[in-house]
This record gives C-alpha cells, sequence and structure tokens, in this order.
C-alpha cells in the first residue's frame, strides 16, 4: 500500500498494546463510576417507581433486566465480528484480543437474557421456557458465542485461534439476520399472534425513561468488564517485552 | 413510589418470586463478569513475578 | 507458450480426482446412508408407531436425520487431503482456491446429500408420510443438503487442523443449519396439506445461492489459516 495514512492516528495507535494498556487503565476509573452509578439508580427506578403495567402486573418489571441483556448480547456479537475482521484485515494484535474478550462477556450476558426470559414466561404463559421467536433466536445467538468459545479454546496457537474465531464470526454474522428471519417466520407459523415481551403500544416516559438507564448502564458494564479483560490479555501475551516486566517488577 | 409498604414492594402484587429472582441472577452474572478477570489479572500478575525472580537468580 | 489455462480446468479436475477416491473408499459413501436410515427408525421405537403421529412428525424427523448424517460426513471432506499434505499443495498452486473448494464441495454433495435425496422417499413411507409430500421432500432435500454441504465445510475447514475435529464441527455448525431445517420441513409439510410449494423452495434456493457465493471464500480463508497455523 502506497498511502497508510488515510486512517486518523488513534486508529495506528490503538494497534499498540502498550498505549491501549495505559489509555483503559485511564478510562476505566470513569466507566466504573458511570456503570455502578446508572445501574443502581436504573434498579432502584425500575423496581420501585416505574408504573406496573396494566396487563402484566409487576413482573413486567422484569423487561428492565431483559431488554438491556438482550440488546448487549447482540450487539457484543456485533463488536466481536467487526474486530474480528479489523484483526483478519490489518493483522492488529489489539483488534484479536478485543473479539477474543468479546466471547465470554457476551455468552453470560446472552444467558442472563435466556434467563429473565424464561422466568418472565412463568407468570406471563404459565410456563418456564416457550418456544418465542425472540428467546429461540436469542438460544441460537448462545450457540454461536458456544461455537466460537469451544473453537478457540480449541487451538492452541494464539494467531491461529484468533484468525479461526474471526472468520466463524464474520460467518455467524452474515447468517445472524437469515436465522432471525426464519426463526420469526417459523413461530408466526407454529403460535398464532401471543404476548410478547417487548412489542407493545408506545410506552409512556415514566416507564421507558428508566429501560434507557438501563441500557446505558449495561454498555458502561460491558465496557468495564471489557476493559479488565483486554488489559490482562495484553499482560499475557507481552509478558516478554520490557515494559510488561517494569510493570510486575516495579 | 408505586408501592403502599415495604412489604408490598417485596410481594410485588404476587410476582415478587418472578421478579426479585431476575434481579438477583443479574446481579449474579454482573458480580461474575467483575471479579472473574480481577482474580485472573491477580494470579497473572504472581506467576510473572516468580518467572522474573527465577530468571534474575539464573542469571 | 504450450500452456494454456482454462478456468474449469482445475474444477473438473478436482471433481473427478474426489469422486474417484470416495469410489475406492465405499464405505465412506455407505456409513452417512446407514446412519440416516437407523436415526429414522430410532423415532418409532422411541416415541410411538402409531401411523398419524409418525405422518405428523416425519417431515421434521426425515429432515433432521439428513441433517445429521450430512454433518457426519463432514469431518472427513478435507482430513485426508490435510494429512497427507494434498491440502498444502492446492492451497500453493496458482489455480484459483475458490473453484477448487467448490469443485470438492460438490463431490462431496454428490456422495452424500443425493443418495440422502434418493433414499429420503424410503424413509417418507416408512414413517407414513402421505403421498402428497413426496414431491415436497425430495425438491426439499435436493436444494438444501447442498447448502448443508457448504457451511458444514466452513466448519470442516475450520477444524481440520485439530485432533478432536468431529464434535467441534457439529457445535460451529448447527446452529448455521437450523434456517435450512426451518424451511426444508416447512416446505414438506406444506406439501403434504397441498399448499403451493414455490415460495418454500425459492427461500431454499436463495440460501443455496448465497452459500455458493459466499462459502467457498470463507472455506478457502479458513483453510489457509488451518494450514499455515
Amino acid at each position: 500500500m502506497a498511502d497508510k495514512k488515510w486512517m486518523p492516528r488513534w486508529f495506528y495507535q490503538l494497534a499498540s498494546p502498550r498505549w491501549c494498556y495505559e489509555i483503559t487503565g485511564k478510562l476505566l476509573p470513569f466507566f466504573a463510576v458511570a456503570a455502578l452509578l446508572l445501574l443502581v439508580a436504573g434498579c432502584v427506578w425500575a423496581l420501585a417507581f416505574a408504573p406496573a403495567d396494566y396487563q402484566q402486573g409487576n413482573s413486567f418489571r422484569i423487561i428492565y433486566i431483559h431488554v438491556p441483556s438482550s440488546i448487549l448480547a447482540q450487539s457484543c456479537y456485533m463488536l466481536m465480528a467487526v474486530a474480528g475482521a479489523i484483526g483478519l484485515i490489518w493483522k492488529m494484535k489489539v483488534a484479536d484480543m478485543v473479539a477474543k474478550c468479546c466471547a465470554p462477556i457476551g455468552a453470560s450476558v446472552a444467558v442472563l437474557s435466556l434467563a429473565t426470559g424464561a422466568i418472565w414466561g412463568k407468570p406471563t404463559w404459565g410456563s418456564w421456557w416457550v418456544w418465542d421467536a425472540r428467546l429461540t433466536s436469542m438460544l441460537i445467538l448462545f450457540f454461536l458465542y458456544l461455537g466460537i468459545i469451544a473453537l478457540n479454546s480449541a487451538i492452541e496457537s494464539e494467531r491461529t485461534a484468533a484468525q479461526s474465531t474471526a472468520v466463524l464470526a464474520l460467518v455467524g454474522l452474515v447468517n445472524i439476520p437469515i436465522i432471525k428471519y426464519s426463526v420469526d417466520w417459523w413461530n408466526t407459523l407454529h403460535q398464532p399472534a401471543t404476548f410478547k415481551l417487548t412489542e407493545r403500544p408506545a410506552m409512556p416516559a415514566e416507564m421507558w425513561v428508566p429501560l434507557l438507564v438501563m441500557v446505558i448502564g449495561f454498555y458502561c458494564f460491558f465496557a468495564v468488564v471489557m476493559m479488565l479483560r483486554l488489559r490482562n490479555e495484553i499482560i499475557q501475551r507481552e509478558r516478554r517485552s520490557g515494559w510488561v516486566r517494569d510493570l510486575i517488577a516495579g | 413510589m408505586s408501592f403502599e409498604s415495604f412489604a408490598d414492594f417485596i410481594d410485588m402484587g404476587g410476582h415478587g418470586l418472578y421478579v426479585w429472582m431476575s434481579y438477583a441472577i443479574a446481579l449474579v452474572v454482573i458480580v461474575m463478569n467483575i471479579v472473574n478477570p480481577l482474580m485472573q489479572k491477580r494470579q497473572i500478575f504472581t506467576e510473572q513475578a516468580r518467572r522474573l525472580r527465577r530468571e534474575k537468580s539464573k542469571s | 507458450m504450450a500452456h494454456v489455462y482454462k478456468v474449469d480446468g482445475p474444477f473438473w479436475g478436482a471433481l473427478k480426482r474426489d469422486l474417484l477416491l470416495s469410489y475406492r473408499r465405499k464405505s465412506d459413501l455407505v456409513n452417512p446412508l446407514i446412519f440416516f436410515l437407523m436415526v429414522a427408525t430410532l423415532f418409532p421405537l422411541g416415541v410411538s408407531p402409531d401411523p398419524t403421529f409418525l405422518a405428523d412428525v416425519a417431515p421434521g424427523v426425515v429432515w433432521v436425520a439428513a441433517l445429521l448424517a450430512t454433518l457426519l460426513s463432514m469431518d472427513s471432506l478435507f482430513r485426508s487431503d490435510f494429512e497427507d499434505g494434498t491440502l498444502e499443495q492446492i492451497l500453493l498452486s496458482p489455480q484459483p482456491l475458490y473453484l477448487v473448494v467448490l469443485a470438492k464441495v460438490l463431490a462431496h454433495w454428490m456422495l452424500t446429500g443425493l443418495p440422502l435425496t434418493l433414499l429420503a422417499p424410503v424413509l417418507g413411507i416408512m414413517l407414513f408420510l402421505p403421498g402428497d409430500g413426496m414431491w415436497g421432500l425430495v425438491l426439499s432435500l435436493l436444494l438444501g443438503t447442498p447448502t448443508l454441504s457448504l457451511f458444514g465445510a466452513i466448519g470442516a475447514a475450520l477444524t481440520v487442523g485439530l485432533r478432536k475435529g468431529g464434535v467441534l464441527i457439529s457445535l460451529l455448525v448447527l446452529p448455521l443449519y437450523i434456517p435450512v431445517l426451518i424451511f426444508g420441513s416447512a416446505a414438506v409439510q406444506g406439501a403434504v396439506t397441498g399448499l403451493p410449494l414455490g415460495g418454500y423452495l425459492a427461500i431454499l434456493g436463495a440460501m443455496l445461492s448465497l452459500g455458493l457465493v459466499m462459502a467457498p471464500l470463507a472455506i478457502g480463508a479458513a483453510l489457509r489459516i488451518s494450514v499455515s497455523g
């Protein structure tokens, strides 16, 4: 490539594990405080102050956990695939590490979304599990995460593992819309329009403002966990370089 | 406040079990996600420090 | 220059080679078919031999059995070529990898997917699938099994360098098979109830075209990564 300067400077700085370690160290406290405040405020608001739903009563309050975790599980997969692609194309080590850190976080949030969806099903539909389109799609997303984690742990070489999982994540990314569409279609075929947790006509502001607070809080929480994991990964991989030696000795 | 008393708040109109179980699972997932990398960090640092000491004593 | 390069040369070459190799190892050819037959036998034994019940579940059972049989045969797709070094030679050769990979997948489909499709009506009869559903079953499998082979080959390519690839492939590939399964079995059900099949087959065809265009690229990339690592 003749002209490499077409990307902004921070993009190249991100490629340096050391710079990345230092900047995440500075950002981490802010995100941690933001996540704590938003999640505590959001939970109190959701549990005590948001009005009960006229149809579902108080079991509606589960939505404040279920929806943010579903959104986070989906965007975490996007981030993983995009970071994997960047790692494949520009051979950027930090992008590989970000992609690797995404998988366990995404899988755990998908479990949270599935668990809350199942619990919500009990008072609403009367059973712990219902083959609802959204829950089924989330289950398949969880399977995709499990496949990526299994592949990553089966390959010993770090570089090969990162590249292989990136290819798998990209294939999954292409497939997610197809899976989502087919599951939605399958659901309408087998279950005539049931009551859905999230599809509802215009929520009043007292209901959706705390939801928004929880969604932002979950994103901040994700940023905190991502940075914690990323810093570990950087130390682990750069353990032979001088600055990490100094860091550990000092 | 959408509840009359603290007992009402716990009961959640009969759905207390489900609501509180959801929030408890959320808490567990969040705490595990935070604690796990912190423990890993401690382990990596002690391991690497030990390796450094070993290399120093050898040379 | 004495050499004249033809674009389709490597394609037919690879296809012929793979077909010949499998023809000489006949057990690999028959095993997925036996597996297919056995899985379908388990359902009446495990659940109920009642004809009306079996007729209800037949589309799904035949499709799931075909899917698992394809999955089972996937591991061997690149394995022997990887072990004797042929795969490395293919990757180093100047021929377009896309065509070679496509030929290998096509050969694999001709040896598993096509026989499965031809055997499916027999299973349909055993499971009391109504006669109207037979055409739907054969057509949906004909369009669906190549897609299964293409997606499965991505998993096979990613795990070819690993010793314990077998179970891992199913973990990687099964979620990707779900759309094909949904529309494939829905097509059979549609045929049983007398609905027009055009829509289902069009969607299966669309997934096959997408697979034909995209999957060989992913398989090629995965093979390069696995072999170099």
